[in-house]
């Protein structure tokens, strides 16, 4: 192509630079996934002769499911209503108990022992996936609403908390300052020094937290703990194939809306 | 040889942005188009690879009749129009080489492109050409790395890569400070008379337009209305371009032109 | 709004901010009333709450690690099921986005397809697709790969494609200046501008999808959540304390590891 013959008289070589430059780490990582990687798949016990007998299972489900039967509607509306309302008090009752949990996980405010005390609180609640916890409070207070709204609960501080601690972290210390330097007492500068500076993102958190508690209230009751959830299960549970069709696409069309005005109100406040 | 003939550009049921537009640049002749944001210089280049679709009329390069060109054929016909970028258009994470070599992608297999495995004559001509424009010791850097006119250096050489028929230059130096601009303007020229190819370039400054190309199209509302040497460009001419804006305001003035991107 | 000289009146919210404030505080309180009035709760039941929880504690200690090995296996299973699933969806999400990327998919009707399956997955959570599955393909860890990977399609399917719409377009532009074909384009142009994203959601979604696993088990679809159910029905509860410990560190270690693949890979 070329007929500059005063330069390299061999083509000069080009590789793309790899993307981790020690070989031993590249391929050993390498080597080190595909063999997980084989070993994870061996593990998986196929039983071919169920996977293919589960298509014909799934045939029957899909057949037994459309079209999706509306009939039982007031069975339906008061499994919603029941997760409505776990999401609503489980909310109230989470961002209530989150605001002291914040102060108490951030640094900026809390002592060491406290401060150590609130991290673990939070770090609890968010390592546990709510159908655990409502396992759990299904065991202790038994089946129904109760033990969902405390599941939520604790969920709710999981994410709350942690937000708002981090949100309380970063708070501007002049005006907490201004305020000590009148002589005000403690909760009255957490008052007017801290909370205002965090009220803008605990509103948009609070719409943000109803709409997963929403969303989780109809997952927990699989597990028992109320709401539109135990509706699903025991539809589920009686081959109701039809009901159960319906519920989801309720349940669907539901986290699509207040997906969308949880949205939207956010984004006017925050 | 590059013939335009009664080219029409509208978009949707507007104004016509180019209006029955005749141009010829045979080969090896460097030609600046100069005019107004608006005046349709964009469109008029990207009408040449078909990156904007042309209404009507005849685009002749080589002989060989572009508009009506499909698919494969388009592409092997864009292979050999070579296009440099106001905003250089580089894909910014990856190696100079790799965009470099972006050049050469409708000519090798995919797998080549896939693996980074160019052939070695495409490997040598990229380091000949990067040393030419003096980035060959960047090959291995990534492309936001680089200067503004180390970038716009790539963005030639990557069209050069293509081992083209005819550059098209859109703005190559409105992004660009004076200094470098004028070194990209000087390279330009240089390359045209290397490798004897005809060069398109639209461009704001008047200056640079009159000091680095032989010829000046000057156009407005979609139309010629100048197209003679640098010396005929005089102030009468200059007005009639830009319609009584001085020629330094335009110059300096902030790019507005609407490109495709 | 006119404010004459004398009218010194300090108030700290407009009247139209206080209607809105107090209406909003009115509606908070309908609900909750409204909640607490109407929610069908055995209300002798929730003052024993408090004294069920702490029995139930109670008989949680001292954990029993006599099943560590069980315990540990089913760890192990957790994280495979989370890591194969996110693998395969990850690669499963890719056309997906393609194709529900406005400025890639090819026409509208793949476009509507696109959405259609982004929307359908991310709407039905791990647990209903996890039932479904084990209804098809029976028990087992099957069914949980397969419910996560329904359920993590959409997810990573709609960042990515919002990573798509987000590119620069102008290398795009060049690249088809060149004479490139299509799929060289995506592969020049847009894959390299997409890859940030790639990685930080596909770490993000493995995250999430390890605390999923861990829940599968109660409806079947294996990992931790099986022996877990188990020890619950068997009133086990010391057992129990065990398996919500190691999940805890099974889920601490991989929000860690997460935290530190992302610092490397971006």
């Amino acid at each position: 192509m070329s007929s500059n013959t005063t330069t390299a008289t061999t083509p000069r070589q080009w590789r793309k630079a790899p993307f981790i430059a020690n070989p031993w780490l590249r391929w050993g990582l390498l080597i080190g996934f595909a063999i997980y990687a084989a070993w994870a798949i061996t593990t998986l016990p196929f039983d071919w002769a169920r996977i293919s007998e589960g298509m014909e299972r799934a045939a029957r489900i899909f057949g037994g499911a459309f079209p999706p039967n509306f009939d039982r509607g007031g069975l339906l509306l008061k499994g919603f209503l029941e997760s409505l309302q776990i999401a609503i008090l489980s909310t109230l009752l989470g961002l209530a108990l989150s605001v002291p949990i914040a102060f108490m996980a951030a640094r900026n405010i809390a002592p060491l022992p406290i401060y150590l005390l609130g991290r673990i609180l939070i770090i609890v609640a968010r390592s546990f996936h709510p159908v655990i916890v409502a396992i759990l409070f299904v065991k202790a207070v038994g089946f129904g609403p109760v033990a969902g709204i405390l599941t939520l609960t604790i969920y709710s501080i999981g994410f709350v908390a942690k937000m708002l601690a981090e949100r309380i972290e970063e708070i501007d210390w002049g005006q907490v300052e201004a305020l000590r330097s009148t002589g005000t007492g403690t909760f009255t500068v957490l008052q007017f020094g801290v909370l205002p500076q965090i009220m803008p993102r605990q509103i948009g958190l609070s719409i943000y937290q109803l709409d997963s508690n929403l969303r989780a209230s109809a997952v927990v009751g699989i597990v028992g703990a109320g709401g539109i959830g135990s509706t699903l299960m025991n539809a589920f549970g009686r081959y109701d194939y039809d009901f159960a069709l319906a519920i989801t696409l309720v349940i669907i069309a539901v986290i699509l809306v207040s997906e969308a005005i949880s949205g939207r109100i956010r984004k006017n406040i925050w | 040889m590059l013939r335009i003939s009664r080219l029409v550009k509208r978009y949707g049921n507007g104004e016509p942005v180019l209006k029955d537009l005749d141009l010829e640049v045979p080969g090896e002749s460097v030609v600046s188009i100069i005019g107004a944001s608006g005046a349709g210089k964009s469109t008029l280049l990207r009408c040449i690879n078909r990156l904007v679709e042309p209404t009507s009329g005849s685009i002749l390069l080589n002989d060989l009749e572009l508009t009506t060109l499909k698919r494969e054929n388009l592409r092997k016909a864009r292979r050999r129009i070579g296009m440099i970028f106001q905003g250089f258009n580089l894909v910014d994470r990856l190696t100079v080489m790799e965009n470099v070599q972006c050049g050469r992608l409708g000519y090798i297999p995919y797998w080549r492109a896939a693996l980074r495995r160019y052939p070695a004559e495409d490997i040598e001509r990229a380091f000949q050409l990067m040393e030419r424009v003096g980035i060959a010791h960047y090959a291995n850097k990534r492309a936001d790395e680089l200067s503004g006119g180390e970038r716009q250096r790539v963005g030639v050489v990557r069209a050069l890569m293509q081992d083209p028929d005819i550059l098209l230059a859109d703005e190559p130096t409105a992004s660009l400070d004076p200094v470098t601009s004028r070194q990209i303007m000087e390279l330009l020229q240089r390359l045209a008379n290397e490798l004897h190819l005809p060069v398109l370039i639209n461009i704001h400054n008047v200056s640079e337009a009159k000091e680095f190309t032989q010829r000046i199209v000057g156009m407005r509302f979609g139309r010629i209305i100048f197209d003679g040497k640098p010396d005929d460009l005089d102030q009468d001419a200059m007005d009639s371009v830009y319609s009584g804006t001085s020629e330094d305001k335009k110059a300096s003035a902030p790019d507005t032109d609407k490109v495709a991107t | 709004m006119k404010q004459s000289v004398a009218d010194r009146a300090w108030s700290r919210h407009t009247g139209r901010q206080r209607w809105v404030r107090f209406a909003s505080l009115l509606a908070v309180a309908a609900a909750a009333g409204w909640s607490l009035t109407s929610i069908d709760i055995i209300w002798p039941w929730v003052w024993d709450a408090p004294a069920q929880i702490g029995d139930l504690f109670k008989r949680m200690v001292p954990p029993d690690v006599s099943a560590i090995r069980a315990i540990t296996w089913a760890l192990i299973e957790t994280l495979n099921i989370a890591t194969i699933a996110t693998f395969f969806a990850v690669f499963l999400s890719l056309p997906v986005a393609y194709i529900s990327a406005q400025n890639t998919t090819p026409n509208r009707a793949t476009l509507w397809l696109g959405r259609f399956i982004l929307v359908s997955s991310r709407s039905v959570n791990t647990l209903i697709w996890a039932l479904l599955f084990v209804a098809i393909f029976g028990p087992g860890v099957l069914a949980g790969i397969v419910a996560i990977m329904f359920r993590s399609l959409g997810f990573l399917g709609k960042l990515m494609g919002e990573a798509i719409e987000e590119i620069d377009r102008r290398p795009v532009e060049a690249l088809e200046a060149t004479g490139a074909s299509r799929a060289k384009v995506i592969l020049y142009a847009i894959v390299p501008q997409v890859v940030p994203t790639f990685f930080a959601v596909s770490i993000l979604r493995w995250d999430i999808n390890l605390r999923e696993s861990t829940v599968l088990g109660l409806v079947g679809a294996g990992g931790i959540g099986v022996i877990l159910q188990g020890a619950i029905d068997m009133l086990d509860w010391r057992t129990v304390a065990t398996i919500l410990l190691a999940i805890i560190v099974l889920v601490i270690a991989g929000e860690a590891l997460a935290a530190w693949l992302r610092k490397k890979v971006i």
